[in-house]
């Protein structure tokens, strides 16, 4: 007997998850150099993604052309379904506000406080914030999450690596970011103060629900924080899976970057 | 040994860098009439260069009247001549020494000061970092800081010009036993609004020199730490080259407004 339609459960097709960031076919050279030779990828909504690749591979190239920092020779960047290369700076400006973006070496406003660091990104995009009276709760708010609300008063140079490392990271946390890209988030610091780092990654991404692509050498790194990952050598994606998937991996050029 | 090729080499590097320079002024000028503007941080860097600069031109200043009485009355007296003394250091100070020293002290001191702060925030990405907050650093850094020396300039030029004469006439009251008010009643008998205009108008145009090449070659500073260190180097050698040719561009167009 044939069931009736009405006694069968619909399964409603699964939706594929949104995609955040999505680069296709990125070139871009200096001169001879050419240091990106057709990159491709995507990062879906929540998801944690690590580029990882040797010194000079074009990681960071590639993330300064995602926020419109560098012009690609070739290629498109769209980020949450807007192209950057066809974006006046207005618009670019406003996308920005859903980007945080974490420099290699935390970028703090030397001449500034560390409050007055934070509340910087707030000048152009207080609308996104609502009406503000009083920016202090929202810097100590942003503070308190990477736990240096007693810092609010200092100068940059008064930190350390580490802590200049998490007012950067509070900073791009003041907008609210829909996406963060970390600069090798981990670079320079020492193992214990990198753990730290990357817990806070961890938590930030929890805690807001942020996607977050990440751009490191550092194969500690890319182990506690990636959901997935990708090679990029020769200006290429060269491989992509789970950390497992790649670590097995018997390719030579992979095998290199896993390599004790 | 072949040296026509590092010669054209270098001819060819100097018109480079008047093309780049004078895009980079084309640039400022287009961006200081668009809002938003950015009113807070221009007096901000109107203070810091006028109150970081106050006391070097003082000093200079009041040296350069006491050196150039010094230095004339030996001749002057010989001549019987030594009654035109404060015309003549009047005039000169006014018209020529004032300005051109002050402008050269300021380079040494504002000039070489924003080479270097704008070098380092390029080399440790808090330009970049600027940018992606929102924030067109063109205009925060670089109009603010040009229009800055550009409106400051006059007033430390008028502050020197001024010590500068009380340095003299410090000189002929303790030489000559001549009074200060019949000193200064001489000086102003002498001086024209023919020597007070052009010498005005000619420190308004050293002011922007100094800031535009002290932002030019910091802003584009490359090479790292050492690019720092370069940028404030050049930023003096060729603020000082630039003021001597506007001096003499100056002088020649006021002698055309004389002998009309």
């Amino acid at each position: 007997m044939k069931a009736s339609p009405s006694h069968i459960t619909q399964l409603k097709p699964k939706e594929p998850p949104e995609v955040m960031i999505h680069i296709e076919d990125l070139y871009k050279s200096f001169g001879e150099n050419h240091v990106l030779n057709g990159f491709n990828m995507k990062l879906f909504r929540g998801e944690n993604l690590v580029v990882m690749g040797k010194s000079g591979s074009g990681k960071s190239v590639m993330i300064k052309c995602l926020v419109g920092l560098m012009k690609p020779d070739k290629g498109r960047i769209f980020v949450m379904g807007r192209e950057i290369g066809t974006l006046d700076r207005e618009a670019l400006d406003i996308l920005r506000s859903d980007i945080g973006f974490l420099f290699q070496g935390s970028a703090l406003y030397d001449s500034m406080t560390v409050r007055e660091n934070l509340e910087f990104p707030m000048r152009r995009h207080s609308e996104k914030l609502g009406e503000i009276t009083d920016t202090l709760p929202l810097v100590l708010e942003a503070l308190e999450s990477v736990g240096l609300a007693h810092t609010v008063d200092l100068m940059p140079e008064e930190l350390s690596g580490g802590m200049k490392r998490r007012v950067a990271l509070a900073r791009t946390l003041i907008l609210r970011p829909k996406i963060i890209l970390y600069d090798e988030p981990t670079s320079g610091l020492d193992p214990i103060t990198a753990k730290e780092i990357i817990e806070l990654m961890r938590s930030i991404q929890e805690k807001y629900g942020t996607s977050s692509l990440i751009i490191t050498h550092d194969v500690d790194c890319a182990r506690v924080i990636s959901e997935r990952m990708i090679l990029l050598v020769d200006g290429v994606n060269y491989a992509e899976g789970t950390y497992e998937e790649l670590v097995l991996s018997k390719d030579p050029k992979v095998e290199a970057f896993f390599k004790k | 040994m072949n040296t026509a090729k590092p010669i054209s080499a270098g001819f060819r590097h100097f018109f480079v860098e008047i093309g780049e320079l004078s895009l980079f002024a084309g640039r400022f000028f287009k961006e200081t009439v668009k809002p938003p503007f950015e009113f807070r941080e221009l007096l901000r860097q109107c203070y810091h260069m006028g109150n970081r600069s106050l006391t070097l031109v003082l000093v200079t200043g009041f040296i350069i009247g006491l050196v150039l009485t010094l230095q004339s009355r030996p001749t002057l007296v010989e001549f019987g001549a030594v009654s035109w003394m404060p015309d003549m250091v009047g005039i000169s100070i006014v018209r020529e020494l004032g300005p051109v020293i002050t402008a050269l002290v300021c380079a040494g001191r504002i000039a070489s000061g924003i080479g270097a702060e704008l070098g380092s925030m390029r080399v440790t990405e808090q330009i970049d970092a600027m940018e992606v907050s929102g924030t067109n650093p063109f205009k925060y850094l670089v109009v603010t800081r040009i229009l800055a020396t550009t409106l400051m300039l006059p007033l430390l030029v008028i502050l020197g010009d001024a010590v500068a004469l009380y340095g003299s006439a410090l000189v002929e009251n303790f030489k000559g036993d001549v009074s200060f008010q019949l000193y200064f009643n001489r000086v102003f008998d002498a001086l024209e609004y023919g020597d007070l205009v052009p010498a005005t108008i000619k420190s308004f145009f050293f002011g922007f020199a100094i800031g535009l090449v002290g932002c030019f070659k910091g802003y584009y500073s490359k090479k790292g730490t050492a690019g720092v260190g370069l940028a404030a180097n050049t930023a003096v050698v060729f603020t000082s080259m630039l003021l001597f040719v506007i001096d003499f561009i100056a002088v020649f167009i006021s002698d055309i407004f004389y002998e009309l």
